[in-house]
C-alpha cells in the first residue's frame, strides 16, 4: 500500500461526509462516561471504604461493613458486561438515553474497586495521625477529612489513575447497549465503508493518545502533591 | 483536676494491662510516671483523654465524668494537650497549619488570632523561621518542640506527655526537655511518662512507679529516688540509675 492509497482510505473513511465527527462525538461520550462513572465510583468507593473501616473499629457499624463486603464481592465477582446489560435491560427498562445508564453501571462497578483502593490508602496512614487529630479535639469525621484522607489520597493517586485508565477503555463495552461512544463511532463508520482495518486502528490510536495524555497529567499532579516530602 | 478511680483496661478480653488504678492529679502538679516497659504507664496516660477506652472504672476531669458515653469527649480533649513519642505532626501541612488547624476547626479562635498565637508560641521555642516549612524538613527535636506547641495552641489546662524523648537522637533530648521544663515553670499541670530520670528528679512534684498495671509507689522525687520502699522499685532504680 503506497502513500496515496492510504490517503484515499483516510479521506474516504474519515473526511468524506465529515465521518470523523462520529469519532469526535464518540470520544466526547467516552470521556463523559468515564468522568461521570469515576466520580460516582469515588463517592461509592469512599463510603464503602469508610463503612468497612468504621465496622472494624466500632461494633455499631457492623451491618454496614457486612453490606459493603457483599457489594464488593458481587460486583467484583461478575463481568462488567453482564452488570451493564442487567442494569440496562432489567432495571432502567424505560431509559431512552443509554449514556446515563452507562455512567451508573460503570460507576457502580468501579465503586467496588475504588473502595478497596481507598481502604488500603486509609490504612496505609499511621494510626498516630488519627490519634493526634483526635487528641486535639477534632471529631472522627473532621480528622478523616483534614488529616487522614488528604494523605491517603496522595498515596492512592497512582492506583486511582490506573483505575481511570482501565475504566476509560472498559467503557467501550457500552457499545453492546448501543451507547454512541468511541468504539461505536468506529463501528458505525465501518458499517458504511466496510473497512474495519483503518477504522479500528483509528479508534485504538485515539484511546492510546488519551491514555498517554492522562498519564502525563497524573505525573504532574503527583509531583505537585509530593511538595511536602521534600527535605 | 483529674481523678481516676479503679481504672482497668483489658485488650482483646485477654491482656490485662491496667489492674485498678486510683489517682488524683491536682492543679499545677507535675506527675512523672516511670516503670519498666509493658507496665501499663502509656496505656494509663492514654486513658486520661480516652484515646484508650477503659474497660472499667471512672475518670473525672474538672468535675465531669469523661468515661460517661454522654460526655462530649471532643470538647474535653481541647483542654488536654497530648504529646506523642512519634511526634505525629501532620506531614501534608506546614508547621503553621499544623498548629492552627485545631484551634480554628474547634472554633476557639479565628484564623488571624490562631496565627498570632502560633507565632508567639514558635517564638517561645525558637522556631519562628520554620513556620512555612513542612515536618519532613525538621529534625526530630524540632518536630517534638512543634508538637508541644501544637498542643499548647489550644490553651489546654493539662498536658500529657507519652515518652516525648524516647524516639529522639540523644543530642536532641536536651532541647525538648528544656521546653518541657520551661512549661513546668510556667505553672502548667503535667503528666509525663518518661525514662528521663533526671527530668523526674528536677521537675516532678510527684513520681509514680508503675509495674504490671498498678501504681506501686508514689512519692516526691527526693524520697522516690533517695529512699524507695517498694522492692521492685529498688530493683528498677538499680538498673536505670
Amino acid at each position: 500500500m503506497n502513500f496515496s492509497v492510504l490517503w484515499d482510505k483516510i479521506y474516504y473513511n474519515f473526511i468524506y461526509e465529515d465521518r470523523y465527527m462520529m469519532l469526535v462525538k464518540g470520544l466526547g461520550n467516552t470521556l463523559l462516561i468515564t468522568l461521570g462513572s469515576i466520580l460516582l465510583g469515588i463517592i461509592i468507593g469512599l463510603f464503602l471504604a469508610l463503612f468497612k473501616i468504621s465496622a472494624e473499629n466500632n461494633k455499631k457499624f457492623k451491618i454496614l461493613g457486612i453490606l459493603s463486603n457483599i457489594y464488593i464481592t458481587v460486583i467484583r465477582g461478575t463481568p462488567v458486561i453482564l452488570q451493564l446489560m442487567i442494569i440496562y435491560y432489567a432495571i432502567f427498562v424505560s431509559a431512552k438515553d443509554p449514556i446515563p445508564v452507562a455512567i451508573v453501571a460503570f460507576g457502580v462497578n468501579s465503586g467496588a474497586y475504588i473502595a478497596e483502593i481507598f481502604r488500603a490508602g486509609i490504612q496505609s496512614i499511621d494510626k498516630g495521625q488519627m490519634e493526634a487529630a483526635r487528641s486535639l479535639g477534632l471529631n472522627f469525621r473532621t480528622s478523616m477529612q483534614l488529616v487522614v484522607l488528604p494523605q491517603a489520597f496522595k498515596n492512592i493517586l497512582p492506583a486511582l489513575g490506573n483505575e481511570f485508565i482501565t475504566l476509560l477503555k472498559e467503557t467501550s463495552v457500552a457499545t453492546v447497549i448501543a451507547v454512541p461512544e468511541l468504539l461505536r463511532g468506529a463501528v458505525n463508520i465501518r458499517n458504511i465503508t466496510y473497512e474495519p482495518y483503518i477504522t479500528y486502528i483509528a479508534a485504538a490510536l485515539i484511546y492510546l493518545v488519551i491514555v498517554v495524555l492522562f498519564t502525563k497529567l497524573q505525573g504532574l499532579l503527583e509531583r505537585r502533591l509530593s511538595q511536602s516530602d521534600h527535605r | 483536676m483529674i481523678t481516676v478511680r479503679n481504672l482497668h483496661k483489658t485488650f482483646n478480653n485477654k491482656i490485662h494491662v491496667l489492674k485498678g488504678i486510683d489517682y488524683t492529679v491536682k492543679q499545677g502538679e507535675k506527675i512523672v510516671v516511670v516503670g519498666p516497659s509493658g507496665s501499663g504507664k502509656s496505656t494509663f496516660l492514654r486513658c486520661l483523654n480516652l484515646l484508650e477506652v477503659p474497660t472499667e472504672g471512672e475518670i473525672w476531669f474538672d468535675g465531669r465524668l469523661i468515661t460517661d458515653p454522654r460526655t462530649n469527649i471532643n470538647e474535653i480533649r481541647t483542654h488536654m494537650g497530648m504529646v506523642f513519642q512519634q511526634f505525629n505532626l501532620f506531614p501534608h501541612l506546614t508547621i503553621l497549619q499544623n498548629i492552627t488547624l485545631a484551634p480554628v476547626e474547634m472554633k476557639l479562635m479565628d484564623k488571624t488570632e490562631a496565627k498570632e498565637r502560633a507565632m508567639q508560641l514558635l517564638e517561645r521555642v525558637g522556631l519562628t523561621d520554620k513556620a512555612q516549612a513542612y515536618p519532613a524538613q525538621l529534625s526530630g527535636g524540632q518536630k517534638q518542640r512543634i508538637a508541644i506547641v501544637r498542643a499548647l495552641a489550644m490553651n489546654p489546662k493539662v498536658m500529657l506527655f507519652d515518652e516525648p524523648t524516647s524516639a529522639l537522637d540523644p543530642e536532641m533530648v536536651g532541647e525538648v526537655l528544656a521546653v518541657m521544663k520551661e512549661l513546668a515553670d510556667s505553672g502548667m499541670t503535667m503528666v509525663v511518662v518518661t525514662h528521663e530520670m533526671g527530668f523526674a528528679r528536677e521537675i516532678a512534684t510527684k513520681v509514680l512507679f508503675m509495674d504490671e498495671g498498678m501504681i506501686l509507689e508514689e512519692a516526691p522525687p527526693t524520697e522516690f529516688f533517695g529512699n524507695p520502699k517498694n522492692e521492685r522499685l529498688k530493683e528498677f532504680l538499680a538498673k536505670v540509675l
